[in-house]
Formats: structure tokens, C-alpha cells, sequence
């Protein structure tokens, strides 16, 4: 996989508050980042100026390979089968066969034909993680993906994240929980003052 | 299939799973209904007002579904993930347009057969009506989805939604129950309207998707 994922002197302003200032990291293939930090730091912020889809106020984001990002809005349609509403997300990727491995990865395919609106929280972010996995972006951004997951789902989670960039992906986590990620960048952001 | 063609389809799959194809018509048909028991069941009144009233009608059933268009997306994090995929804001808003237009409009039309003769048109009359609102209601879809992003996730955003689109909507109006009364440069004005609205709302409405996303 070719990617790379930089941040050159990135600062982030929301609602006249600034978030962080200054922050720079290069990651390479295999790379990976936790970035920790209260609650309201801005962690969130920081996947969504990784993604694209905030403009920081000054630096640059450059990335090289395709992105896949996992929030907290599922961004699957509630009245859909699980099967089909990640279908609609690996169709538009392009890779329409990938959807049912992905599903199998997160330990779901048994609730392949149960409509989104049953799911469980925990359930619902392990599609997002199979949505995330059927992409086959090189740079995956997780934002609280741990959020809701119980022990073994956890595990999986870091199994999945390892695998990825064994394969020589790079991962961003943002999380105020406690995943280990071995050889990850450590970004501390929002230090309580 | 492409991308743009599977937003389309999403649309539309959509719209018919909120009823989007019976729930428009029904409401057309019943604004059609009510007029002739308010006014009176003169023959002459009720052709001369006629295409006045389809025209009101097709306007506000096209606003019905306009609160499920874009802000159950900008919630849900679908504009995010298309976001993501490179997909740009105006051609999402252009698919909505497409995908909201295959789902009401069709189905309108052919109501349009059943309002005309509630309305007691003559059948020149009620060909004019449906040429005029195939003219029509694309514009009326544009506008649709370009005033459904612009208050999306706003609170009572289908009240709000309503102001804001009805002032838009009166050239549509006025050329469309114009070019009903079989007026060839209101059929051409209408056809110009529509494509302004067809041709701007995307852009519009991909700003206020990208700014919502902010």
C-alpha cells in the first residue's frame, strides 16, 4: 500500500476557541497515531481536518492513498438490512464483494439480513469498523471507535488495526479509551490547563 | 453501476420507503378534492381557476418530503462518508435533484389525469397541465433540494423550509398556470425558470451541505 499521511503546523479553531495549535506528525506505511486528551480537546476535530472535512486554520494536511473514516454517526440507513446498507458503501468504493468479508471480520454476518434500526450501539460501530475494513483505504480515521464495544469487540478492533498496517496501512485513533497500539505516535492534544 | 447513478437509486429507494410515492398524490388529489367543495361545483369557474389550483397543488406536494432530503444525511454522517469518497457537494445535491424528482413527479403526473377531471378540465386543458408541470417540476425538485439543505438541522426545519421556498417557487407558479391557459411564451418563460433552477441549485445547495458540515 502506498500511503503516507503528514500534518504540517496544523491548528484547528472552533467557535473562536482554539483547539490546538501548531501540530505536526508524518506517518508512513504501517504508521499509526493515538491521539488522546479531555473530553471537548478536540480530538474529533482533528480526524475531521485528517479527512478533509474541516479546513484548518493554518498548516497543511497532505495525504497520499485513499481515506476511511469512522465517526460517530453510522451513516447507514436505519430502514436497510445491515447487509445491504454496507453494500450501498462498498458499491460506491467499488468494491462490492468486499462488504460480506468485512462483515464476517467484525463478527457480524449473522445479522446480515437485520434491518440498521435493530442493531445495538456497539453493533452499529462494528459496521462502521466493517465499512472501514470493505473500503480497503490505506489510511483509516477512527474517531472513539472503541465506543460501545465490549471486551472481545475491542480486541478485535486492535486485531484489525494491527493486521492493517502489517499490510502496510496507517491508522489515526482518537480515543479517550484505553487501546493499546503498539509503536503508535502518541498525540497529546488539549492538555488541562 | 457509477456512483452518481447509486446516490440516484438511494434517493429514490428512499423516498419510496417514506412513502414518497403515495403520500405526495394523495395530498395533490386532496387539494384538488377540497377546491371544488369550497368554491362551488360551477363547471366554468372551476376550469378558469383549474390549472391555478393543480399548480398550488404540485408546489406544495413537492415541499412535503423536503425535511427528509438533506438533513437526515447531514445528521447521520452520510454527507461525511460521500465527503470522504471524493464525491463533490454539488453533485450529491444533483443526484437529491434527480432522485427527488423520479420520486414525486412521475406518480404526480398521472394524478394529474384524475385532479383534471375533478377540476372538470377538458382534455386540452388537462394536456396542458401535464406538459407544463413535466416543464415544471424539475425546477420545483431543484428548489426542493436546494431549500431542504439550506435549513438542514434547523429546528421545525419543514416550516422554515416553506417560507423559504414558496417566495421561489412564484415564477414557477405564475408560468406554469400561464402556459396552462395554452400561452406558448409562458410554456417557453416556465421552461427557462425551470432550467435556472435545475442549472443553479446544485451549487447552492453543495455550499450550504459543505458549510452544515463545518
Amino acid at each position: 500500500m502506498n500511503a503516507r499521511l503528514v500534518l504540517d503546523g496544523v491548528t484547528c479553531v472552533r467557535g473562536g476557541r482554539t483547539l490546538f495549535e501548531g501540530l505536526s506528525f508524518v506517518l508512513d506505511e504501517g504508521g499509526a497515531a493515538l491521539v488522546t486528551g479531555p473530553n471537548g480537546a478536540g480530538k474529533s476535530s482533528l480526524i475531521r481536518v485528517a479527512a478533509g472535512l474541516l479546513q484548518p486554520v493554518a498548516g497543511v494536511v497532505t495525504v497520499e492513498g485513499e481515506r476511511a473514516l469512522l465517526t460517530e454517526a453510522a451513516a447507514l440507513d436505519p430502514e436497510l438490512p445491515v447487509a445491504k446498507a454496507l453494500g450501498f458503501w462498498s458499491g460506491l468504493d467499488g468494491r462490492r464483494d468486499a462488504a460480506e468479508a468485512a462483515l464476517d471480520a467484525v463478527g457480524l454476518s449473522h445479522l446480515a439480513p437485520v434491518p440498521v434500526r435493530l442493531l445495538s450501539t456497539g453493533q452499529r460501530r462494528r459496521v462502521g469498523i466493517a465499512r472501514v475494513v470493505a473500503s480497503g483505504a490505506p489510511v483509516w480515521l477512527l474517531d472513539e471507535p472503541a465506543n460501545g464495544l465490549d471486551h472481545a469487540a475491542t480486541a478485535m478492533l486492535g486485531h484489525l488495526i494491527s493486521e492493517h498496517r502489517l499490510n502496510g496501512g496507517i491508522v489515526v485513533v482518537a480515543t479517550h479509551l484505553p487501546i493499546h497500539i503498539p509503536g503508535a505516535h502518541g498525540v497529546v492534544i488539549g492538555e488541562a490547563a | 453501476m457509477s456512483g452518481f447513478a447509486s446516490l440516484v437509486w438511494r434517493e429514490l429507494r428512499r423516498a419510496w420507503a417514506a412513502g414518497g410515492l403515495t403520500l405526495p398524490v394523495a395530498f395533490f388529489l386532496l387539494v384538488a378534492i377540497l377546491f371544488p367543495f369550497a368554491i362551488g361545483p360551477e363547471p366554468k369557474l372551476l376550469a378558469r381557476i383549474g390549472g391555478g389550483v393543480i399548480w398550488a397543488a404540485a408546489l406544495l406536494a413537492a415541499l412535503l418530503p423536503v425535511e427528509r432530503l438533506v438533513g437526515p444525511d447531514l445528521e447521520n454522517g452520510v454527507l461525511d462518508q460521500l465527503a470522504v469518497r471524493g464525491f463533490g457537494d454539488a453533485s450529491v445535491a444533483a443526484a437529491k435533484i434527480v432522485g427527488h424528482w423520479l420520486g414525486f413527479a412521475p406518480s404526480l403526473l398521472l394524478a394529474v389525469t384524475v385532479a383534471s377531471g375533478l377540476l372538470g378540465l377538458s382534455l386540452e386543458q388537462a394536456l396542458a397541465a401535464g406538459l407544463s408541470l413535466l416543464i415544471g417540476t424539475p425546477g420545483l425538485a431543484a428548489l426542493g433540494v436546494a431549500t431542504a439543505a439550506l435549513t438542514a438541522g434547523l429546528r421545525g426545519a419543514g416550516a422554515v423550509a416553506g417560507l423559504v421556498m414558496l417566495p421561489f417557487a412564484v415564477p414557477l407558479l405564475i408560468f406554469g398556470a400561464g402556459a396552462m391557459g395554452g400561452d406558448a411564451s409562458a410554456l417557453k418563460l416556465l421552461g427557462a425558470v425551470s432550467l435556472l433552477l435545475v442549472a443553479g441549485c446544485p451549487f447552492v445547495a453543495g455550499a450550504a451541505m459543505r458549510m452544515g458540515r463545518g
